[in-house]
């Protein structure tokens, strides 16, 4: 499609696993059988699954933290798979990611001043640290934090607020794309709410392409346009969140939506359901 | 109508390390027998605290100052740690919130469960493995033998967990906490894992104190449900009644934040700042009522 902003097509990763204290070598599982993928310009995208499904894996595939052994990623009508380091560079600006836990991204040793302003310095967003400065307010003013956050450790402040910081991290590069992974996993529902409330905004504001990959499918239901569900490291079903939740075709996507437990008193829920079956080691 | 089954009476805490800071608030509930009692709220309500008030397994940080933890007509509180020891396991289990950190890594899983049923139910070592094997059925894991033969790592963690709850309902006890037992699993198996402590739990008339931070699985699995806020107890009934009329803005709140799939254009609302401000001011009101009640 002409509003492709990242198109990946047969994405096939494999983990080489070298020979460990106790293990042999030679074992490399395959994680991500061809997997195609493609997010829009503006457009959120579930990426949803199981632990194991491959959808972590799919993420960094699309970043390029993985080289994957084969498929293509093309990013803004250029293909990026075989990119270098240092090819990549100018990219990097451009392609953001939020972390599941702020806190073990954020480097526990430097301010959020120092973690927010060194990217646009580095990235030459800024002529000077007074201008990064001023762009660091601004994007701290619009996450809803004050702007005396900057002389904080990032252990001092509350998940929420952490969280927070990760997202003004990554949109302060004005990115085209960004990739969220399991971001409000860690928090309480009234937090995840804001969190998951000024996301939403954020993207609509700035037309920014977001993969949001998640466990949780109320929560993709609420913030995305499309879904793609994962399982054992391909796609099983992919399509506009309204239809995908409305009317499945996967028996594994209505196993999953049926799974998931509402708020509402149901005496027939547990044992309803195909998930009966009885479990084999290991 | 019996007695409930553990009935917690005022039950007051406060940190030692955080300048005396009130945990629990006078938290009042019971749970009767055969009933799943549901104890929601979000980080920081007090949650673990009474779990672990119960279990006799509360922080040196932290300090009960008052109320009284009843079950089967004795407080707990008062008892002596033998006397503890000798309740916990045999009539109080527990369910653990992460089923890779509560196994022993080194030791075989048949070692782990035979170790209960030969120390609290006297079973010889042969017996212990036969009903270790028998347990493991009942919560339908289909080569039990191989299962006791493995290390915890060679298991999955929906495994894992079928193994702590075996354990747990094996002893036969009269109370189970179940602390966020389902927290760490995928959407599927959290299923199989609430359909069978369930299961267990009618089959035996097991009454359950069910933690968690999930209206979704509470309404599943619970008959009744406390709804804590900073150690303070902000409403409490039956689950149909409090998930289809929540009477406190707290309960309320915290529903309408949840996303739910099923309505797309609700869910993610924030909590009304005037409904931060009534809790705060819900708060204060009752720590400044205690403080009077101790100056006088």
């Amino acid at each position: 499609m002409a509003n492709d902003l990242l198109l990946a097509r047969g994405l096939v990763v494999a983990y080489g696993r070298p020979a460990g204290l106790f293990t042999r070598r030679g074992v490399s599982p395959v994680v991500l059988h061809g997997v195609d993928i493609r997010v829009g310009k503006g457009e959120t995208v579930g990426i949803v699954g199981e632990s194991g499904s491959g959808k972590t894996t799919l993420g960094r595939a699309l970043l390029g933290l993985i080289k994957p052994a084969a498929g293509s990623v093309v990013f803004d009508g250029s293909d990026i798979t075989a990119l270098d380091e240092r090819a990549r560079r100018p990219l990097r600006r451009r392609m953001q990611m939020i972390f599941q836990d702020p806190m073990s991204s954020l480097n526990p040793r430097h301010t959020i001043g120092r973690i927010l302003i060194e990217p646009i310095l580095l990235h030459g967003l800024a002529k000077s640290h007074a201008a990064a400065l001023a762009l660091v307010h601004g994007v701290l003013d619009r996450v809803g934090l004050s702007r005396n956050t900057i002389d904080f450790y990032s252990y001092e402040l509350s998940g929420g607020q952490r969280q927070r910081v990760g997202i003004a991290r990554a949109v302060v590069l004005r990115p085209d794309f960004v990739l969220a992974d399991e971001i409000v996993s860690g928090l309480d529902v009234s937090t995840q709410a804001q969190v998951l409330r000024l996301l939403k905004e954020l993207t609509g504001e700035m037309h920014l392409a977001l993969a949001f990959i998640s466990h949780d499918l109320s929560v993709v239901r609420s913030i995305c346009h499309r879904a793609v569900v994962m399982r054992e490291g391909r796609v099983v079903e992919e399509g506009p969140c309204e239809r995908v939740f409305a009317a499945p075709v996967a028996d594994y996507t209505r196993m999953l939506i049926d799974a998931i437990p509402l708020p509402v008193v149901d005496p027939g829920w547990l044992t309803r359901g195909a998930s009966v079956e009885t479990a084999t080691s290991p | 109508m019996s007695a409930p089954r553990l009935a917690i009476e005022a039950l007051s805490a406060i940190s030692l390390r955080d300048g005396n800071r009130p945990i629990l608030r006078r938290v009042s509930l019971t749970v009767d027998t055969g009933e799943v009692h549901g104890l929601v709220g979000e980080s920081g309500a007090g949650k673990s605290t009474i779990a672990k008030a119960i279990l006799g397994i509360i922080p040196s940080q932290v300090k009960v100052t008052d109320g009284r933890i009843g079950f089967e007509g004795r407080d707990l509180l008062a008892l002596s740690p033998r006397d503890l020891r000798a309740v916990l396991g045999r009539d109080i289990a527990l369910v653990p919130q992460d089923p890779s950190t509560a196994l022993n890594p080194s030791r075989r899983i048949d070692a782990q469960m035979t170790d209960g049923l030969r120390l609290k139910r006297g079973l010889s070592a042969k017996q212990a493995r036969l009903r270790a094997g028998a347990l493991l059925e009942e919560v339908q894991i289909r080569d039990p033998e191989r299962v006791l033969d493995s290390y915890p790592h060679q298991l999955s963690g929906g495994m894992r967990q079928r193994v702590l709850i075996a354990a747990a309902f094996g002893l036969e006890p009269k109370l189970v906490i179940a602390d966020e037992p389902t927290t760490a699993l995928d959407v599927t198996v959290q299923k199989q894992i609430l359909r069978l402590i369930r299961s267990l739990q009618e089959r035996h008339g097991t009454s359950v104190l069910f933690v968690s931070h999930d209206f979704g699985v509470v309404a599943k699995i619970c008959d009744r449900l406390t709804v804590l806020y900073m150690g303070k107890v902000m409403e409490q009934g039956s689950t149909a009644d409090v998930l289809a009329a929540p009477r406190h803005p707290y309960t309320k709140a915290l529903l309408a934040a949840n996303p739910r799939y099923d309505r797309p254009d609700t869910g993610l609302e924030p909590t009304p700042p005037e409904v931060i401000a009534a809790l705060r001011a819900e708060i204060a009101a009752f720590d400044a009522s205690v403080m009077g009640c101790r100056d006088g």
